[in-house]
Parts: structure tokens; sequence; C-alpha cells
């Protein structure tokens, strides 16, 4: 058998290349139409965009890098970067650390209801980010919200999360109940394609539970793991929604930078200043790509 | 001798577990696969179970539907209520169906109008999205034509790009293109979506024979036919996990239609909850917060409901996606 399939795969790739035609453009091109129109012309845009500058005398003039420049020493940009980046360190791995380790127990078949849990843990992904922003926004407040609720019961003042001090930790636990299900549950699908054999192999090894999750569950899932962390980083680069809507409860705790994506947004539709509003997506999205490929790069290499 | 020939159709299964689990050479065949979908072969302990991390399960179950319960009771309640009482029992007189009815026609109604809004964004650009992603998926999964490599090199580029960078300069051509504060500009932008091609990519490849489709060509069948009568049919469950995936992102989207709308009778649900919220802000607004939280309510209440009766869909879907890379 191993023969005639090893003789016959050349073939058949030759085969194959003969029939390399244009039909399969046919499928591809009404993607790559929207593509151009969604995608591409907009990214074009933008990078000329940051490029260009309004002058009082002689209009739109290109500045080659001096955007850039201007940005990358601009104090408020790089404040905004350091606080997105300090949530991302402490979002992101307590996000999947508790994805993973919800994952593993519902693998682990020593949960009395477990489809319960799998279900009502999940369902906070269903939740528009608006609404779980305006929810536990409410809920963080003093006038009719459970930390008001405390202080009345107990006679005492709990520190407030939407001060200048928690807000950011406030958001961060907004996105974490947002997304734990989700990765959960991919987490879950991932443990799920273990081949049975493999943990019988362990036991007759007489490996622990925790070896077993060291040795086969934690390689299994760390393709899924990859992709998850992949997206969360490029989602707290992007954070936006959570704090413009937190913005209205908390006015004096969140600036209109905040973030970059809300410096970008006010530079555009409060300052009309569209050529740095590019200049901070430009670099944003240049950052993010970084990163994210950093990240693809070390996962791959634990891999190997 | 019975039991290694029982498992020559698996080489790889160790005998020596087979014998200490299985009785019989049938069963040693059988039992495996049975055992592990009920848990038994799980744990080296047998799958006794734990009370210690079921309890912490249940936890973080709670810390889940904590914020969901705040909101079904706090619809209950009327404004004044509301500031009035504990914020995780029912207070007051029992105002669901006034503040329900309070919803629909606050604002001349407009509530209905961005529930319609929604739904509409959702069937085309949802429906339109999937169908994009699926035919351009089963096309570069299946087909070699020129550029194949380079166009999907740029797609999966394309997933990196942060939809909310390019929003801005989105709304600039759109609106020098005059499709600002029309359904065309949130619909249009949500028709790409780059990570359900590839969803729909890695299960093209996975659940279509190469030889199935040649012996479709051997036969004469053209390609289009080949793809609705033959390859949607084994796609199927991949389509459906994408098409939710688009759902809940469509039904969810905030910041683009923020910023391409400024008429409130075009809003989705999600720019029309807020500006109510806000409007306990601006001067002369009236502060609306049992609307806001009634209307949050029947805002998930149908994306919930979808959920839970396609959950057969997702959860296969959920697999596609984490396992293929």
């Amino acid at each position: 058998m191993t023969t005639v399939s090893r003789i016959s795969r050349p073939l058949r790739t030759a085969a194959r290349r003969a029939k390399r035609s244009w039909i399969g453009w046919a499928f591809v091109a009404p993607f790559m139409a929207a593509f151009a129109v969604v995608i591409v012309a907009p990214l074009a845009y933008t990078v000329y965009l940051s490029l260009f500058r309004q002058k009082m005398i002689g209009g739109n003039a290109f500045v080659g890098v001096e955007n850039y420049t201007q940005q990358l020493t601009n104090p408020v940009f790089w404040d905004a970067l350091l606080r997105v980046s300090l949530y991302m360190l402490v979002q992101v791995p307590i996000m999947v650390a508790i994805a993973l380790a919800a994952a593993l127990a519902l693998d682990s078949a020593r949960l009395y209801a477990a489809r319960l849990f799998r279900l009502a843990i999940f369902l906070p992904y269903a939740v528009p980010g608006v609404v779980a922003a305006l929810m536990w926004g409410y809920m963080y407040g003093t006038h009719f919200g459970l930390i008001g609720n405390l202080d009345d019961f107990f006679g005492i003042t709990l520190p407030d999360p939407l001060s200048s001090n928690l807000v950011l930790a406030s958001i961060g636990n907004i996105m974490v109940w947002l997304t734990i299900g989700y990765n959960m549950l991919v987490f879950y699908s991932a443990l799920k394609v273990v081949p049975g054999e493999l943990y019988e192999a362990a036991e007759i090894d007489g490996a622990g539970a925790f070896r077993v999750i060291r040795a086969i569950k934690l390689p299994a899932i760390r393709p899924a793991l990859g992709v998850a962390i992949v997206f969360a980083v490029i989602g707290a680069f992007q954070l936006f929604n959570e704090p413009n809507i937190l913005k209205v409860l908390a006015p004096n705790a969140i600036s209109s930078h905040f973030t970059p994506n809300m410096y970008a947004y006010n530079l555009s539709f409060a300052g009309q200043q569209y050529n740095m509003s590019a200049t901070v997506a430009i670099l944003m999205g240049l950052i993010t790509v970084v990163v994210a490929y950093i990240i693809q790069r070390v996962a791959a290499r634990k891999e190997a | 001798m019975a039991i290694t020939t029982s498992f020559t159709s698996n080489p790889e299964a160790p005998p020596a577990g087979a014998n200490r689990t299985a009785p019989s050479p049938v069963a040693a065949h059988v039992a495996p696969k049975r055992m592990r979908a009920s848990g038994l072969l799980r744990s080296p302990r047998k799958g006794r179970k734990s009370i210690l991390l079921t309890a912490v399960m249940a936890l973080l179950m709670v810390y889940s539907l904590l914020p969901l319960f705040w909101l079904a009771v706090n619809s209950t309640k009327t404004q004044g209520a509301l500031f009035s009482s504990f914020g995780l029992w029912f207070s007051g007189p029992f105002a669901l169906w006034d503040n329900i009815a309070t919803v629909f026609t606050y604002d001349d109604g407009l509530f209905a109008r961005w529930l319609g809004n929604t739904l509409m964004y959702v069937v085309v650009g949802a429906g339109g999205s999937t169908l994009l992603a699926t035919l351009a998926g089963y096309g570069l999964a299946k087909f070699d034509f020129p550029g194949r490599k380079a166009t999907f090199a740029i797609i999966l580029g394309a997933v990196a790009v942060p939809g909310t960078a390019l929003a801005v300069p989105t709304f600039l051509l759109f609106s020098q293109l005059g499709l600002t504060n029309t359904p065309w500009a949130v619909i249009i932008p949500s028709l790409i979506t780059p990570f359900g091609l590839y969803l729909m990519w890695s299960y093209a490849q996975e659940s279509i024979p190469t030889e199935l489709l040649e012996a479709a060509r051997m036969d004469g069948a053209g390609e289009f036919r080949t793809f609705f009568t033959i390859s949607l049919r084994l796609l199927s469950p991949g389509v459906v996990s994408v098409l939710l995936l688009e759902i809940v992102g469509t039904w969810n989207n905030y910041f683009l239609p923020l910023i391409m709308l400024s008429d409130p009778k075009w809003y989705p649900l999600t720019v029309g909850l807020n500006q109510w919220s806000e409007q306990a802000n601006t001067a002369g607004g009236e502060a609306v917060f049992n609307l806001v939280i009634t209307g949050s309510l029947l805002t998930i209440i149908p994306i919930i409901i979808a959920f839970l009766f396609l959950q057969r869909f997702w959860q296969s879907g959920l697999a596609a996606g984490s396992v293929k890379q």
C-alpha cells in the first residue's frame, strides 16, 4: 500500500498542476473585490494621509515622515501606548489563565454538571461589548450600582472602580468577563481531539494528573493558545469601545486620549486633524503586527 | 493472541492497556473510544467527581452570570426603585412590562427602528460575508490558479490589520463617495472577514476530498454546479459556524456605525442604547436608565436564544477553528 501511494503521488501532483487554470479566480474574485474596497483602499488612503499635511500656505503638502516623528516624540501618544501595553501585560495572561484552567477542568471529567458550566460561562460572549460596558459601568457606579449597595449595607467606602487609579483594571475586568467563555470553549475543543490512546499510555506509565496536563494536554492546546493570545493582544492594543462608553460615567478618570485608538478617533472627529489621526492609526497597526508576529514566532519555536 | 489481532486496525494502541481495561477481544476494540467518551479514562483516578473542582467552577459561573442576573432584576424596576433598592434583588412595583412598553414607545418608537436596522445589518452583512468567505475559502483550498499563494498571503496578513485602525480612513473615503450616513456605510465594511475566510479555507481542505471533485469533473459537471450540489453540503458545518461568528460580530458592532452614522434612524441597537445612556449627561437631557437597562436586556435575549438553539453547530465549528492551523 505504501509503495503504491509513493509512486502515484508525483503523478497525481503533476496531473493537478496541469489543471492549473483561472477557474479558481471565479470563486475568489467576489471576496477580493470587496477586499479591495474595504481593506486595501482605506489602507492605501491612510498611508497617503500620514505622509501629507494641511499647511496654511500651499494647502495639502507632502511632508515625508514628519508626521511620524512628531507623533513619536509626542508624550500624549506615548502615554496612551504605555497604558494599553500595561493593560495588555495584565489582562491577557489573566484571561488566558482562567480560560485554560476552566477548559482543563471541563476536560477532566471530574466536574458535576459540566454541561451547565460550559454553557453558562460561555454566555457572556453573546453579550455586545456596548451592553457589557453599560451594564458593568452601572454596577461599578456608586448611585445605584453594586458598589453603592455594598457601601450602604456595610457602612463602608469601597474603592471606586471608576476612579483614575482603578478604571483600567475595571475595563480589564469587563474584557475578561466577555472573552473567557469563548476562549475556554476553543481550548476545550482542542483538548477533545486528543487521541484516547495517549491517556491510556500515560496511565500505564503511572503519570499523575498534573503530568498528563503538562505532557499531553498543554502541547495539544498550544496552537489554539497561540491564536487566542494573538487575538487578545490585538484586542488590547485596539481598545476603544469600553473606555469610550465608560468615559460618560467617569469623565475625570478617562481622558480623550486614554488609548491610542481613542486618541486617533478624537483627532479626527473632535479635532479634524485627519493626517495625525492616520499617522497614529498606521503606527498602531505596525506595532500590533510586529507584536503579533513575535508571539507567533515564539509559539512556533516551542512547538518545534 | 486474540487481543492483539483485534488491534491490527489500530497498531498505535498499546496492547497492554487493552489487556487491563478490556476483558474480551471485542470489547478491547470498542472500549477505548466508548470509555473515553464517557470520561472513564480521562484521569488516572478513574473519573471520581471532585466537589472542590466543581465549587471553583461554580464561582466562575457565578461571575459569568451575575451581571446578566443584575440586568434581568433591574429591568423590572422603575427608575426610582433603581436608585433606592439593592441591586441584586427585586424591589418596588414589578415594572418590566411597563419598561418594555416604554422602550418601544419612547422617542416615537425609535427602539423598534434600531432593532429593525440591526436585523437588516445582520442579515445582509453576516449573510453576505459568510457567502463571500465560503466561496473564496473553497476556491483557495481546492483550486490551483495563478496568484493563489500571493492572494492567500495578503488575506492572512489582513487578519492582523485591526478593523479599528482602518475605520477613520474608511469613513473619510466613504464620505467622499457620499456613502456615510446610509446603511451601505455599515454593510459594505462588514462584508469582509479575513478570519472567516481562513476558517472556511481550513474547513474546505479538511472536509472535501480532492478525488471527489476530480470524479465530478470526469463526469463533466461544471465547477459551480459541483460546488452547489456536492461541496456546499460537505462544508455546511463550517458555514454555520462562520455564520454564527459573523452574526455575533455584526449584532455587536459598535465602532463602525458610531463613526459612519449621524442620523439616529439608521443606528443599530448598540449605538442607540449608548446614546440613551449618554442622554443623562447632556444638558437638558432626560435620564432614562431604566430604558437603557431594559433595552440592553432586549438586545441580548435574541442572540442568547440563537446560541442556545444552535449549540451543536458552533461547538463543532469552534473545534475546526482551534485545531487546524
